[in-house]
């Protein structure tokens, strides 16, 4: 797959080393979309989602799952037949299988950031969500971008026709046949995550790390916003704004409301209070980061 | 004549929008040729539809409009012409009517005499008229929700368009839509044809056209297709049927371009799971449709349509991945179910204070107590008038009726909230009853549900939605036109229907009191309810609305008596002679209005000396009492016909006398008199508010 859209003149980057719980979440995606320039880049994308742990028991449900995560700014007028080719060059012989394209849209309130699109079905499995991205950050697209999420331990468990994501073959001796499975090399990281999250979270603590992290992230948008809108400031200490680790802290943000959230720290009424917090911090520095794009480029 | 076609060529339209903006376009198209004159007599309109494209086949289109001629009056001769040379108004309206001064000509008519001008009009072509103006009907469609794909933003549709064809016979008409330039070339199905464009050389050739490439574009053909095997595969396993499901049908119809029909199973044990589960999961996750035996009971089996024509292998490889991603989802469910089982119900109606029911409000935690003081309420109510019922097992429900929204299978398959209680409920042996109340009470969810059987499931029902609406009302969230967030109409329809087709011995006002005792929204809240029964007896029980607003006036309290003094007036309004007595009744109350407005008062009905007036006097108090009697046993229909035969003595009377005669006395006891008939025998409906012809 990384080949395929590398011929295609993606720009092939390595996944985030943030935790994050989307590949959309990765500045490759929310920050790039941004702005006027064109941008192509695929990634796989490790992706946290605490709730969904279930301690390496369930055989569909993982605490962290890989997104191959492709943005294709603008989209190019063939974008579904690419993204067919694209199952194609992984193996899957279309001719062969059921498909289609079920209404599906997609948002990130935190991120201020929705879609529309669709769920791609294969013989009844979700394998991709395919979205032509509307907003970001609160901002209004143009131009607009596809972006094409692959689940890759669902496709890997269609291609290799197993029915535990755990049963997946990673590798395969070349000498003895003996393979290394899904199981082998993340198993023990599902279950003991589990168990952090749901379990030994210390909830004052991520309190304390949400607040501290907060309180960076928003010293550091308030200085943003002093150095972009003084006319006296030149282009280059503009660009030279650290906006790039402001949005980490609001990532850390992110990632921490999803560990309170699955160790129950969290209630309803709270929950779109703190949303809203992150919310401010994502926005912030979308609106920041497009205001020094403009700024960078005079 | 020509035939036109026109097809637009767009990515996956989502499934639910595709039948109303086909029937929109066909609607705009028929519109746009019919406006033009451009539809021949018996043209005819025919319209297309799948995943991938909208499209308009119009036979009998006119190859351009035909030439016409209009006479247009201006100023008159003395203003526009002074000694026979043009003035500045002559030359307005020449330039307006769009022709030479010269050619204006003097138009004699009974006022006077005037300029006119003779405008020709040379008719516009077809290619033309639709080149200029489809594309604005095109993209003006409705879709509920949009999008922007090209740079610039110039235009939201629901998916980019790839493609237009528009043709007039075998001629392109070369319109544009969305950067598009029409052309003939369509596209066939994406996988059985591929990226491969499919020429259409003649408009009427469309179908056959796209069927050469996997596609059927007629939506009632799809659903024939579809339909015809779904029986055909079942009919594979003995005994068998597929479970009817017609919004899945056209579900399925709208999300394939060539359907077919596989078989697939799974293993027994699932069907330890509730039906509800599997059945959910199947059409509601997987757009399967479920298969059941010979007794009604769910098989192992389940039907998936393909958006495709598989060979043998191909089928047996779809199925299997169809049957795995089921099994999975299905081990999830029942992952949860076991889970659930762990903390009962009863535990978990104080973890309920951490689910929000309304943010202003409170929890569902708060909500439950509300709820049992409403039901108790209620309850205390029904027992008195000897409605039979077990007390307890209803407090039991109130109080479990919302725990199931902690439970992991509700937060996985919402649609199943109270279904799941219920079958919990009966799992954990909390008594049949109680079981039975929490797994309907959410029905009716729509005017086509039934409505709960049980007494205590209809009690439930009552409380939860009444206490919801009045307690929305009291934090001003009323509903405003189409915006209605919290459901609030929905669920007073809900309450209608369950007084309506229950034995329940409640009022409207019974059930509003329980819940706003002397709150402020009492009256807002019986306004809200009353708006709610009319519509039901409108909508849903198809009564006239003349009969509605009539039979309301006189009373909206008791639904079921509302339905059938509507019943009632319904069969009598068929009659000659009851028309006609409600005609009298309108003039009856227009005079005792203009009296009032004069301020002449009611007199003493006794002191009427013409015969006429005496003889109305007589026979309404000869009728009074059988109808007092009839319309206590709600025998409207009789009652009705009852007063119809008061149609002579009415009419006598009004042909006769002068109701408001100049002596004060006489015109005293006329006014009262027929304020009498008018309030003796409006109480089964306000019969001046039917509508004669």
């Amino acid at each position: 797959m990384q080949s395929f859209w590398a011929e295609r003149g993606c720009v092939l980057q390595q996944p985030y080393d943030v935790e994050v719980g989307a590949g959309t979440m990765a500045p490759e995606t929310f920050l790039r979309v941004l702005g006027p320039r064109p941008y192509k880049v695929g990634y796989a994308q490790p992706s946290r989602r605490p709730a969904d742990g279930r301690y390496g028991e369930n055989p569909n449900r993982l605490f962290k799952h890989t997104q191959f995560q492709l943005i294709l700014k603008p989209p190019p007028v063939n974008v579904q037949e690419l993204y067919l080719e694209s199952l194609e060059a992984m193996g899957i012989d279309l001719r062969q299988h059921d498909l289609k394209f079920e209404e599906d849209n997609w948002e990130w309130p935190a991120g201020g950031a929705w879609g529309v699109g669709w769920q791609v079905m294969l013989d009844g499995l979700e394998i991709t969500q395919f979205t032509y991205f509307q907003q970001c950050g609160g901002l209004d697209l143009d131009p607009i971008c596809a972006e094409l999420t692959y689940g890759m331990e669902r496709i890997a468990a269609f291609l290799q026709d197993v029915d535990s994501i755990y049963d997946i073959v990673w590798a395969r001796d070349p000498e003895t046949g003996a393979p290394i499975t899904y199981g082998d090399v993340r198993l023990a990281e599902e279950l003991q995550f589990s168990v952090y999250n749901f379990e030994y979270a210390d909830v004052p603590r991520l309190w304390e790390h949400f607040n501290s992290f907060e309180a960076e992230a928003k010293s550091l948008l308030e200085q943003a916003s002093a150095v972009l809108n003084d006319e006296k400031a030149s282009p280059a200490e503009k660009r030279r704004f650290p906006l790039l680790a402001t949005y980490e802290l609001a990532l850390k943000c992110s990632n921490l409301f999803n560990l309170l959230d699955a160790r129950g720290a969290i209630s309803v009424t709270e929950r779109v209070g703190i949303i809203g917090r992150i919310r401010n911090l994502a926005v912030g520095v979308a609106k920041a980061y497009a205001a020094q794009q403009a700024a960078a480029s005079q | 004549m020509s035939d036109f076609l026109f097809e637009l060529g767009l990515e996956e339209i989502p499934a639910r929008m595709i039948a109303g903006a086909e029937a929109e376009l066909g609607r705009r198209v028929t519109d746009l040729l019919t406006r033009e004159h451009l539809l021949a007599a018996g043209g005819t309109v025919t319209t297309f539809s799948t995943p991938r494209r909208l499209a308009v086949l119009a036979e009998g289109v006119l190859a351009r409009q035909a030439d016409t001629e209009e006479q247009l009056t201006g100023p008159s001769w003395k203003v526009a012409f002074k000694d026979d040379a043009p003035t500045a108004a002559a030359q307005a309206f020449a330039k307006k009517a769009g022709v030479d001064v010269s050619a204006l000509q003097k138009v004699t008519t009974p006022k006077g005499e005037y300029v006119g001008a003779t405008v020709k009009r040379a008719g516009r072509s077809a290619s033309e008229i639709l080149t200029a103006d489809l594309p604005k009907e095109v993209l003006a469609l409705y879709w509920a929700k949009n999008m922007y794909w090209r740079a610039g933003k110039p235009e939201r549709f629901v998916r980019p368009v790839r493609w237009v064809i528009a043709l007039l016979d075998s001629e392109v008409v070369p319109l544009e839509i969305a950067g598009i330039a029409a052309g003939r070339e369509s596209r066939g199905h994406r996988i059985l044809h591929g990226d491969v464009p499919v020429p259409v050389f003649q408009a009427c050739d469309y179908s056959k056209s796209l069927l050469g490439a996997a596609v059927v574009v007629s939506v009632a053909d799809r659903r024939q297709i579809i339909r015809k095997a779904l029986d055909a595969v079942t009919r594979t396993v003995a005994g068998a049927r597929w479970r009817e499901d017609e919004p899945l049908v056209e579900t399925v119809v709208h999300l394939t371009e060539w359907p077919s029909v596989i078989l697939g199973n799974f293993d027994r044990e699932f069907l330890a799971l509730p039906e509800e589960v599997l059945v959910t999961v199947m059409r509601d996750h997987q757009k399967y449709f479920a298969v059941e035996d010979a007794h009604g009971k769910l098989a192992p089996h389940f039907l998936a349509v393909l958006n495709t024509r598989a060979d043998e292998e191909g089928a047996a490889i779809i199925r299997h991945g169809n049957q795995k991603v089921l099994v999975a989802r299905f081990k999830d469910a029942r992952f949860f179910w076991d889970f659930d089982q762990k903390t009962p119900l009863k535990d978990r109606v104080e973890s309920l204070k951490h689910v929000t029911f309304q943010k202003e409000l409170g929890s569902y935690h708060w909500k439950t107590e509300q709820n049992l003081h409403v039901a108790q309420a209620l309850a205390g109510l029904v027992k008195a008038k000897g409605t039979k019922f077990d007390e307890a097992a209803l407090l039991k429900a109130v109080e479990l009726a919302k725990t199931d929204l902690t439970t992991e299978l509700v937060k996985e398959f919402t649609e199943l909230q109270g279904i799941i209680g219920g079958l919990y409920a009966r799992a954990q042996h909390l008594g049949e009853r109680t079981a039975l109340a929490i797994y309907e009470q959410y029905l009716p969810a729509s005017m086509e549900d039934n409505i709960p059987v049980c007494v205590e499931g209809q009690l439930l029902g009552l409380a939860d939605r009444i206490q919801t609406i009045t307690s929305m009302f009291w934090k001003g969230f009323q509903p405003t036109g189409s915006k209605d967030p919290f459901a609030l109409r929905r669920a007073a329809n809900a309450i209608i229907k369950i007084l309506a087709e229950s034995d329940l011995p409640l009022t409207l006002g019974d059930v509003i009191n329980e819940s706003a005792q002397g709150d402020l929204v009492y009256g807002e809240t019986a306004i809200f309810l009353r708006e709610r029964l009319n519509f039901y007896l409108k909508e849903v029980r198809g009564f006239a609305y003349d009969v509605v607003n009539a039979v309301l006036a006189a009373g909206a309290d008791d639904v079921r008596d509302a339905i059938a003094r509507a019943e009632g007036l319904a069969a009598a309004r068929g009659s000659e002679d009851f028309v006609a007595v409600s005609a009298a009744f309108k003039r009856i109350k227009n005079i005792l209005r203009q009296a009032e407005e004069k301020g002449f008062a009611l007199g003493n009905s006794g002191h009427a000396k013409a015969a006429e007036a005496v003889g109305l006097r007589d026979a309404a108090a000869k009728v009074a009492p059988e109808f007092e009697k009839l319309r206590g046993q709600r025998n409207y229909a009789e009652a009705l016909a009852l007063i119809a035969t008061l149609r002579p003595t009415v009419d006598t009377f009004f042909d006769k006398v002068m109701v408001l005669d100049p002596d004060e006395t006489l015109r005293g006891a006329h006014l009262a008199l027929i304020h009498e008939v008018l309030s003796n025998f409006s109480t089964i409906a306000d019969f001046s508010e039917i509508v004669t012809a």
